[in-house]
């Protein structure tokens, strides 16, 4: 005698292991210690988020022309507002405003024709964004030519100011860091002591004694006669420092080509600028952009130690705006605003770094 | 030969062109640190100061606001000099200690299981590491401490700890007769314990048997002490503050610039450590800890045995250049008046006797110094945890 076999049909998986339950029961409430830690977790973000949010949106008063407008408990966006042109580009003259957005409209679009995939010319453009366009920009900061009122740079601030001199000290830095890196692996013994002692001394100091030693000690250095911008020395300075930092990402991006490359550019009969030129260096940079994107968020954040010597970055600005009479008592509303423009620009840079090791992991 | 062809020969020689080369740079070295070096005397000469380090015997004539050596206003430059050393040492360690500490939390709650924690991990990381430092010192000094109440009103946990906008004031503690005693019985409680260790460790290679070294060290650590402790007459008194007047008199007392650039330093390189420590973590490959469950290792040896020494390997490294970042970043005190180094040297003292390049010179010289030794210490200890290979 058989018996037939009737199958069931399937059943659902317990409610309790799929769907909200599940996910709660897998990721929030898996031990004993998961759901203490999550419950913990769940109280300080109770204390914490209702009375930010209330402060910072809820509460807040964002019309006004004046303080009287800031009568309520939360934040006083107001003060933000009324200097938010300062803010931006510092002291410069108002009737100028066009030229920096003008520069920085200019910049935004090379920018983003450089960032979106497939558009031809990208050479092209590559080549007039770091070899033009700061010389546009330059003359459309500080004027001087086609009938431009001149706009002395210590009126030039904000995070006009922040920008120039991370981009600036950017500019400098690649080719003297990669100048540097190929020095410490030259087979030349002198300049690879002479780069080595150059990149270990940068690095071992502090960004604020080289900007001591930029704004105190190059004037001494000087001949007689000869005065040096107050800008113009920060950015020596901190061109000189950001290079031996780029000088050990590129190093490290040299080590990473394979011997072999080497040896076929000297199998080609190259010479040494020839083969570094066409082959290594190509390679050794592409393998790096990374590490370059990283250092360039590091200097970035770092260009507010110019406020120590005197320059008026985006921090500083901020900063001073806290010593007016009339608006005593927003300091934090002030630095929430240049933290998240701060934050915005690193962010966005992080996650493009991110995005580009990705998009260039070849794997070998 | 003509002599053009013998030119031309000699300079095809890469050996002979590398040699130029490097005669070039080393007169263009020379040629630029003389032509500095006598522009800057001329100047100096000019300005009427004097070079060299004479100005260190002089009197500095200005006071500072944290000393962790005996200090006045008639103490000279060099006194100065030793007391910003001191507070930048001062600040480096305490942020290298509390920094790693935090990162280390944050970095194992971001791999955590839970996702509310990994998550909350992960956005504490974001926010902290990009935001310039400074900027957060500014906020934590000028925003979060000046928001505090006045002594009157501190906040407080019992009669020991005060908070208010003067700082931060806790007990102090004095020793009494007998301490001294307590901290020989302690130190040799130490020596007891790696005793310990090195007989456990000869036994467990003889026998192969574990000795219960967890209890047995914290028994020799505690017993002794506890043993001296009471039989001296508990010989640690502690100071209390104590509001009088105006302000807190006793206790011990960190002011709030310590405290800002502390928290500040700690926020943002804990930030950064924590992704060391999880990127170390993930470097451990999974069959790793699959062939150590297998050998049937319990859970917490996993860690300690297989995981973390080889997440270590990987870490070691990118700590160490975090250190020396804090390290230098201590130097952010000057923004805020923390009497570090930089602040009380290169700042005060460089305006009042206008010896730039010596005082420059020093305080470059200490961070490298530091810096230096930070890096051979952790250089050392990297060598041990190295993968020894064939």
């Amino acid at each position: 005698m058989t018996r037939a076999h009737i199958s069931h049909p399937d059943l659902p998986p317990p409610l309790i292991s799929v769907g909200v339950v599940g996910w709660l029961r897998r990721n929030l409430f898996s031990t004993p210690l998961n759901t203490l830690l999550t419950l913990g977790a769940f109280y300080v973000l109770y204390r914490l988020l209702p009375p930010m949010v209330n402060w910072a949106l809820l509460d807040a008063d964002w019309a006004g022309t004046g303080r009287e407008a800031c009568s309520g408990e939360g934040a006083c966006w107001v003060f933000v507002r009324l200097r938010f042109i300062h803010f931006m580009v510092g002291f410069y003259p108002e009737s100028e405003l066009w030229r920096p957005v003008a520069a920085f409209g200019l910049a935004g679009f090379l920018l983003l024709y450089l960032l979106l995939n497939h558009l031809p010319y990208k050479g092209w453009v590559a080549g007039f964004t770091i070899f033009g366009f700061p010389f546009i920009a330059f003359f459309l900061f500080y004027g001087g030519l086609f009938g431009l009122p001149v706009v002395e740079t210590h009126q030039w601030g904000g995070l006009m100011l922040t920008l120039i001199l991370s981009t600036v000290g950017m500019l400098f830095a690649l080719p003297l860091g990669t100048l540097l890196a190929l020095g410490r692996r030259s087979s030349m013994s002198v300049a690879r002591a002479l780069s080595v002692v150059f990149i270990e001394l940068w690095r071992g100091v502090p960004l604020i004694t080289v900007l001591f030693m930029s704004s105190v000690l190059l004037p001494l250095f000087m001949p007689d006669g000869i005065r040096l911008d107050k800008l113009l020395r920060a950015l020596i300075g901190i061109s000189l420092f950001q290079s031996a930092y780029m000088a050990e990402v590129i190093r490290s991006g040299l080590q990473a080509v394979p011997k072999g490359q080497y040896e076929a550019a000297d199998a080609l009969g190259l010479s040494y600028w020839k083969a570094m030129l066409l082959i290594i260096l190509p390679q050794a940079l592409k393998t790096v952009i990374p590490g370059i994107v990283n250092t360039f968020i590091e200097l970035f954040k770092d260009t507010t130690l110019v406020l120590i010597i005197g320059l008026f970055d985006l921090l500083a600005t901020v900063q001073g705006s806290f010593t007016d009479s009339k608006w005593l008592g927003f300091t934090t509303e002030g630095y929430i605003f240049a933290g998240l423009i701060y934050w915005m620009f690193c962010f966005s840079m992080s996650r493009y770094s991110h995005h580009l090791e990705k998009k260039l992991h070849t794997g070998h | 030969m003509s002599k053009s062809e013998a030119i031309a020969r000699w300079w095809n020689q890469g050996r002979n062109r590398a040699l130029l080369f490097q005669v070039l740079l080393i007169l263009g070295t020379v040629l630029f640190f003389f032509l500095i070096g006598a522009n800057a005397l001329g100047n100096l000469e000019q300005q009427g100061i004097t070079s060299g380090f004479a100005f260190l015997s002089q009197k500095a004539g200005f006071g500072i606001i944290q000393t962790l050596v005996s200090y006045n206003e008639s103490s000279t430059y060099a006194r100065t000099f030793l007391v910003g050393l001191l507070n930048t040492i001062l600040i480096s360690v305490l942020g290298i200690i509390c920094a790693t500490v935090l990162g280390f939390l944050v970095g194992v709650a971001r791999l955590s299981s839970n996702w509310l924690i990994a998550k909350l991990a992960a956005i504490y990381i974001e926010i902290f590491r990009n935001l310039p430092l400074l900027l957060q010192v500014f906020f934590w000094y000028f925003a979060v401490l000046r928001a505090l109440p006045l002594p009157r009103n501190s906040l407080h946990i019992g009669n020991w700890f005060f908070l208010n906008i003067r700082g931060i004031y806790i007990p102090r503690p004095l020793p009494e007769q007998g301490f001294a005693l307590l901290g020989m019985i302690f130190l040799m409680s130490i020596a007891g314990v790696c005793a310990l260790k090195i007989y456990a460790r000869k036994y467990q290679e003889k026998t192969g048997t574990e000795l219960p070294i967890l209890s047995a060290s914290l028994a020799i650590f505690i017993i002794p002490s506890a043993i001296t402790w009471f039989a001296t007459g508990r010989p640690l008194y502690w100071e209390l503050p104590s509001l009088q007047g105006l302000n807190f008199k006793g206790g011990m007392v960190v002011i709030p610039e310590l405290a800002a650039l502390l928290l500040a330093l700690t926020v943002y390189t804990s930030s950064l450590i924590a992704e060391i420590v999880r990127s170390g973590i993930l470097s451990v490959s999974h069959a790793q800890t699959e062939a150590a469950r297998s050998l049937g290792l319990p859970q917490r040896k996993i860690l300690r045995l297989v995981v973390i020494p080889q997440a270590m390997r990987v870490m070691i490294p990118q700590m160490t250049s975090q250190y020396l970042n804090l390290v230098k970043n201590s130097s952010l005190a000057t923004a805020i008046g923390y009497p570090d180094l930089v602040s009380v040297f290169a700042g005060t003292s460089l305006n009042q006797t206008g010896q730039a390049i010596e005082i420059i010179a020093m305080t470059m010289a200490v961070y490298l110094t530091i810096n230096l030794t930070i890096s051979w210490l952790m250089n050392q200890y990297n060598a041990r945890v190295l993968l020894q290979e064939q």
